[in-house]
């Protein structure tokens, strides 16, 4: 197992199956964060948001969730220095056959780029949920209501800050640009790939990447132009 | 039709004396140039210019300038083996560049690959990774014997596309990362779809993955490079069969 974990294929299978995971995660999160465009009023998301907050499966899933970021992100900068250390002297003439913003060429930068929203969409909304509180997230006095009012502090952002609408919108972008290499790349290196799902797969991860940068980009939008 | 004489070429070569000396570019202006002659033949009329001026000729490799032997490298205008497609450099004709243009040869930049002297380089790590596990050790016969083995078509061509590799590098020397993932696929992939290579398939994926990470190629990031690089154009999917087999292993 060591030999394993220590050979740049190890770690390669492990950051296809932390990133297969990650995509599976996404997916929940964007379907969860549509209901903030699908019920104006707020009940549907907090309904969900609650959800989230109390199910024990995902209680469990949520330091998973925590270890498949970190193991991602460890993996990738051991990767990317180790790669960049087998060619230490670049070719003066760059690389003419592969565009220059090709998403397979440049996963380690959309990566960090992401992982920098990251940082931010903790502090925006995950710090204020679970340590800090925050004076949006209460309903009215006497409205008997038994959960947090997250869509309220949610629109509060997107209606308020434009700066935010707009760097939501990148992030949206960044991780479809992301997913549209990665989702068939991940199969690829665990070795579920041949001539025929080759052109299917690719296809899959394009529509996938396509599905999450329109669906993320589309929320802040939506409340930009709505509110 | 006579082909086109392009009057005037410039050339800026990678000049290094040793693998241990810093090495630079220099700039060459060859004059009268067919577009007709192949590209290292344009070389060879670049040297024979050094020499009548009593300068070092550049040193580059060569052999049997029929893009079948896997010698020819050569890092040119940002493309392996040059910007035409599916050929090896000594393949590469003049028409694909123009009057006035000047023209970058650089060598394979691959760590695993050191310089020798300008723009040749030791490709023995490759041959370091196939001795770790590219042979079969058993005595398959002769002709007759093989065709008492039947294999299905689709299995024999894969193999054949896969045995189509010649080692030349261009792989490992247009991947970002230089790594050889497309090489050591094509050699296990060609022994993985044989009954022949079925007595080592156990050890060979994992000895020469362990030889190509211990001779500093870079991880695999499924870019795709280097089977647009590669003049034999072998499939990427070759590397999703040797995971296989690794993980098999």
């Amino acid at each position: 197992m060591s030999s394993f974990l220590s050979a740049s294929i190890g770690r390669k299978v492990f950051m296809s199956v932390t990133g297969l995971f990650l995509i599976l995660f996404l997916s929940l999160h964007l379907t969860l964060n549509l209901f903030l465009i699908f019920d104006d009023s707020g009940n549907l998301f907090n309904q969900a948001a609650h959800f989230m907050e109390t199910n024990p499966m995902i209680r469990i899933m949520e330091p998973l969730l925590a270890l498949g970021f970190i193991i991602h992100i460890i993996w990738a900068a051991v990767l990317t220095y180790n790669n960049m250390k087998a060619r230490p002297q670049k070719y003066e003439s760059g690389d003419q056959l592969l565009s220059w913003w090709a998403p397979s060429k440049n996963m380690f930068i959309l990566g960090s780029m992401i992982l920098a929203f990251l940082v931010l969409h903790i502090f925006n909304f995950w710090v204020k949920l679970k340590i800090t509180g925050d004076p949006l997230l209460d309903y009215p006095a006497g409205s008997n209501v038994e959960m947090l009012n997250t869509y309220n502090l949610v629109s509060n952002l997107f209606i308020n800050y434009p700066i935010y609408d707009l760097i939501y919108v990148i992030a949206g972008l960044l991780v479809g640009l992301h997913i549209s290499h990665g989702f068939w790349s991940a199969f690829q290196t665990i070795g579920l790939n041949n001539i025929n799902w080759m052109k299917r797969l690719k296809c899959l991860a394009n529509i996938i990447g396509i599905i999450f940068a329109i669906g993320f980009a589309a929320i802040p939008i939506y409340f930009l132009l709505k509110f | 039709m006579a082909d086109k004489i392009l009057s005037k070429i410039h050339v800026k070569v990678w000049r290094q004396n040793n693998p241990k000396s810093k090495g630079k570019f220099e700039t060459y202006t060859i004059e009268n140039i067919s577009q007709g002659n192949s590209f290292l033949e344009m070389m060879d009329i670049l040297n024979d210019q050094l020499i009548r001026e009593g300068k070092d000729p550049v040193a580059f490799d060569h052999d049997c300038r029929e893009g079948i032997c896997g010698s020819c490298s050569l890092y040119i205008n940002g493309h392996a083996h040059g910007p035409d497609s599916q050929v090896t450099t000594c393949q590469l004709h003049m028409r694909k560049f123009h009057e006035g243009q000047t023209i970058t040869v650089e060598p394979w930049r691959v760590g695993a690959f050191p310089v020798i002297k300008d723009v040749m380089v030791d490709r023995s790590a490759f041959e370091k990774i196939q001795q770790a596990g590219g042979f079969i050790s058993v005595n398959t016969g002769g002709a007759p014997d093989g065709n008492t083995i039947l294999i299905s078509q689709l299995d024999a061509e894969e193999a054949m596309d896969a045995a189509t590799c010649i080692g030349c590098g261009a792989c490992a020397a247009t991947c970002k990362n230089s790594s050889a993932m497309l090489f050591l696929a094509a050699k296990v992939s060609h022994f993985a779809k044989l009954p022949q290579g079925q007595v080592e398939a156990k050890t060979r994926a994992k000895s020469m993955y362990a030889k190509m990470d211990e001779l500093g190629f870079g991880a695999c990031s499924n870019t795709g490079a280097c089977e647009l690089a590669c003049p034999k154009s072998i499939s990427i999917t070759h590397i999703a069969r040797l995971n296989r087999e690794y993980l098999k292993a």
